[in-house]
């Protein structure tokens, strides 16, 4: 184990995959940076996150690739060198230019395998910085997992700390389907235990990291960190809960989240994303299909409401949820019988 | 094209409010109080003035990221944006926006844009409309070297010829698109990649007010005689880095400094009045001394300014009848 930040450990996840698979090539705007500069130095970025640093001075141009700004034709271009046989990994900076490469996400990556009739595979792997906390307002801080999650075909990875980072990096780059990386730009300088050697971790696995008794609670990415300083806090009060990481939202843990509602009874949901299809919609409506019999009172959704993501410091606070509407969720579960 | 000394002293006006607007937040932005990220205009000012004082009020422009310097051009309110920076209930948006988002619909300014290569088929709509009211009015975008290779930049070049419309591009090689230099992404030249679209290119240097005006009457003129749309490609550079707080690995060492003692714009426009005799350089620094004092007042007004809260947050998602 190392202590490493979720940006090293996501850099030590390619280097180590790109050192084991020729096959595996990083393209993106910037993921090197400095080419045609006059400074000389290429690597001068090593992607805007420093999450590529150091991959093309190791592995080349031919395989760490500076590309104009083309969402469109980068996420084109992985899907093509993918079913032409590489493994690309494309990076699309913030998640929200996703809107700029769409087709290419959810009209081909997506569907070229069952389309196909099964013959094809597209083992892409895009990554993308998501989330809010940078203030950087309504086109640079979105979480949009839900939508994507809702494509067939897309696998889905929200890692919240650096080991997961890891692990899931690169069982993403060694999945055949296409997978959809988010990584949360508020969690990029966290620190934590990384395994050193090569460690995957498996899509569909939540992570179970408090037992408690009285309540089920649900997070995905950075929510994860917030709803486990609520738990920490009602465990000192003797109210118990079960936390839940999903790290993957497609697919979706069901049997992990099922089984701690079955011991508790109830459940909050803890979102970043807008309210409406969120995955918080996803799980809430889990419990009521599928674990109603078990359920003590109504499951409780903290999201970020239905707007944009604001600019100012005051409103983005207020947009995002915090461990207080978190803590204030789990009480109000409790209190009903 | 004679510009009448009004028109000059308004054109360096603008100029220097852009500069100091500029040169002052890059002073207040490691203080801590701005949030998010920041792009700063200072080196291309010539570009944004040269190209806005062609325009008339039914006009429309939009701008990118870097988008300061071309709201000021287009009269935007500084105080108003200033304050829109600093996050404040009363900025132009509200606090909603911030530096990425400065827009004033009022003046026919559609925004400045996160997404990079978003404006320019916007820009393009807005020319529809400007043709569809038939008033003679045309739509402005504005393009870096590095949005120009998005693929909406195609697409509304060819839009726009296919429809005829009243468009200007104005496309501003500034050196870099991040952290990489203009000739890695540009496969081609853009004067030869915007010809083959059908679009006629007025080439300007992007440190000099007067080059920049010329070429945007010319291509303004052929646009507004409805001939479709026509670009302007001005070459500058930016004196910051891409946003505040970028070390600049892939610039030369004394890249910046070099052009600021050389081609610097405000030292160009300066040299070229008061060379012919136009104005003073007392004139000029008065004017310099009241666009200071401004912007002291817009900072200092933005910094105790309105804290917005939940009623901001919540509403303007939807219309409210
Ligand atoms: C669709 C999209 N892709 C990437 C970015 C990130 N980005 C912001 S500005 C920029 C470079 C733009 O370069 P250029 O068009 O030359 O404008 P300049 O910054 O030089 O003014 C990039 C890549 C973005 N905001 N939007
Ligand atoms: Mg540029």
């Amino acid at each position: 184990m190392a202590e490493l930040t979720m940006r090293d450990a996501l850099n030590q996840a390619l280097h180590q995959e790109m050192e084991r698979d020729p096959r595996v090539i990083v393209i993106g705007e910037d993921v090197s940076g400095g080419a045609g500069g006059t400074s000389g130095k290429r690597d001068a970025a090593g992607g805007i996150f420093g999450v590529t640093k150091g991959l093309l001075p190791r592995f080349g141009e031919a395989r760490v690739i500076d590309t104009p700004i083309s969402e469109s034709a980068i996420v084109g271009l992985a899907n093509g060198a993918a079913l032409a046989g590489m493994r690309p990994v494309a990076e699309l900076m913030f998640a929200d230019f996703v809107g700029v490469s769409l087709d290419q996400i959810f009209n081909q990556m997506a569907k070229f395998r069952y389309m196909f009739g099964g013959k094809a595979q597209t083992p892409v792997v895009l990554r993308m910085a998501m989330g809010a906390g940078m203030n950087a307002a309504a086109q640079h801080s979105q979480t949009i997992y839900p939508m994507l999650s809702a494509i067939p075909g897309l696998k889905v990875a929200v890692p919240s700390t650096p080991a997961d980072a890891k692990g899931m990096l690169a069982a993403a780059i060694r999945d055949d389907d296409p997978v959809i990386f988010f990584e949360h730009k508020a969690l990029y300088s966290r620190k934590g235990d990384v395994p050193e050697g090569e460690y995957l971790v498996p899509f569909g696995e939540a992570a179970l990291l408090r037992q408690g008794r009285d309540v089920t609670v649900v997070a995905i990415g950075r929510m994860v960190h917030f709803a486990a300083k609520a738990v920490d806090k009602l465990a000192a009060e003797g109210i118990t809960c079960d936390l839940i990481d999903m790290r993957t939202t497609s697919p979706i843990d069901e049997e992990a989240i099922l089984e701690s509602l079955s011991q508790t009874g109830r459940l909050v949901v803890v979102d970043e994303s807008n309210p409406i299809c969120s995955i918080a919609s996803e799980i809430a409506s889990m419990a009521a299909t599928k674990g109603f019999h078990d359920l003590r009172a109504p499951v409780q959704k903290i999201t970020a409401p239905h707007t944009p993501v604001p600019f100012a410091r005051e409103l983005e606070r207020i947009y995002v949820p915090s461990p207080n509407d978190i803590e204030a969720a789990i009480r109000a579960v409790m209190k009903e019988v | 094209m004679q510009q009448s000394p009004d028109q000059i002293r308004q054109a360096y006006r603008q100029m220097r409010l852009i500069r100091e607007f500029e040169e002052r937040l890059h002073v207040e932005n490691p203080k801590g109080e701005i949030a998010g990220f920041t792009h700063l205009y200072s080196g291309q000012e010539a570009i944004a003035v040269g190209v806005c004082e062609n325009l008339r009020e039914t006009d429309y422009i939009i701008s990118t990221h870097r988008g300061h310097g071309h709201c000021l051009a287009r009269g935007c309110d500084p105080k108003g944006m200033m304050h829109e920076i600093y996050g404040r209930a009363d900025g132009l948006c509200k606090g909603r926006g911030g530096s990425m988002h400065i827009a004033d619909l009022t003046k026919g300014m559609l925004g400045a844009n996160g997404i990079v290569g978003a404006g320019q088929p916007i820009a393009v709509g807005a020319a529809l409309a400007c043709k569809a009211r038939g008033d003679g009015s045309v739509s402005v975008s504005f393009t870096g070297d590095g949005a120009s290779n998005q693929g909406t930049v195609f697409e509304a070049m060819n839009m726009a010829v296919v429809l005829k419309l009243p468009k200007l591009f104005v496309l501003e090689n500034n050196g870099y698109s991040e952290h990489t230099g203009a000739s890695y992404g540009i496969g081609s030249d853009l004067k030869t990649r915007t010809e083959a679209f059908g679009i006629p290119v007025w080439e300007a240097d992007g440190f000099d007010y007067f080059s920049v005006y010329e070429a945007a009457a010319k291509a303004l003129e052929y646009i507004r005689a409805g001939n479709g749309p026509a670009a302007v490609l001005a070459v500058a550079t930016r004196y910051f880095g891409h946003f505040e707080g970028d070390p600049q690995n892939y610039r030369a060492k004394d890249e910046v400094k070099n052009f600021r003692e050389t081609v610097d714009a405000l030292k160009q426009i300066r040299e070229k009045v008061t060379g012919a005799g136009i104005f003073t350089v007392e004139e000029l620094d008065a004017i310099d001394a009241e666009v200071l004092a401004l912007i002291d007042a817009s900072v200092e007004s933005a910094r105790t300014g309105p804290v917005p809260g939940a009623d901001i947050l919540l509403s303007d998602v939807y219309i409210d009848y």
